[in-house]
């Protein structure tokens, strides 16, 4: 099971994901991300990863469809609050530097 | 299911006492490995059978007697080529191909093969391994 909800912000939409990212939820995540930045196009996208207990590549891969639609669109595209799960597989992936990643969501909210 | 099996692999690890990152790797590996028989050899379709078997295993490598969990993930799909099974560069940035790096980043052994129809994976992960990815 995976949940996804949505807040804005001023100019920032804020995802929090909580649950299990994987072949089955995954591309309601990716779906929700393209369709924000499609839609919305707002300057900053922040996905809070602090209640997610499992990611799978194909969950990476959500992510990583989310960044390149980000960068189309000209918004920046922040991952905040990675606990110690969702970090290990990022950085097995090798992709930990290719995203924008924030320690806390008040950083990724910064200025 | 995927979620069914990762707990199940969860405490089995736990139970043979594997270490946390180390029963993280084992659930992953699994994980990856169902959703690729999923994906490539049922062409997406769920509720298709898939045999998993799980055994604690005692072998011998280099001397050195070693404790560790063998496990069999058969399939009845689509023939796999295993010239397909490595994997995409990870320099290269895009969405896909990274659930067979996880897999052997994670165990010490993975082999394919396939038999009287059915696709064979088998995956073997040690405790306390010396060196990762040798094949014992």
């Amino acid at each position: 099971m995976m949940q996804i909800s949505v807040r804005h912000l001023d100019k920032i939409t804020i995802f929090d994901v909580s649950g299990e990212i994987d072949f089955a939820t995954s591309p309601e995540l990716r779906k929700a991300l393209l369709q924000e930045l499609k839609e919305r196009r707002m300057p900053r996208v922040v996905v809070n990863l602090q209640a997610v207990r499992y990611i799978d590549s194909s969950g990476v891969a959500s992510l990583v469809e989310g960044l390149k639609a980000s960068r189309d669109a000209g918004s920046r595209f922040v991952l905040c609050a990675l606990n110690t799960k969702v970090g290990e597989v990022l950085r097995l992936s090798k992709l930990r530097t290719f995203f924008e990643v924030c320690d806390s969501e008040e950083q990724a909210l910064a200025p | 299911m995927l979620s069914v099996v990762r707990g199940a692999v969860t405490r089995l690890t736990e139970r043979l006492g594997f270490p946390e990152p180390e029963c993280r790797a084992v659930v992953r590996a699994v994980d990856e490995a169902l959703t690729n028989i999923i994906r490539h050899a049922y062409h997406g379709q769920t509720g298709r059978p898939i045999e998993a078997s799980f055994r604690s295993i005692r072998v011998r490598c280099d001397g050195v007697q070693k404790a560790g969990l063998e496990i069999l993930l058969e399939d009845q799909g689509v023939r796999v080529d295993r010239a397909k099974l490595h994997g995409r560069r990870l320099e290269d940035v895009r969405p896909g191909g990274l659930g067979l790096h996880f897999i052997h980043q994670s165990m010490d052994t993975v082999e394919f093969r396939h038999r009287k129809g059915k696709n064979r994976l088998r995956l073997v992960k040690f405790l306390n391994a010396p060196e990762p990815h040798r094949n014992c």
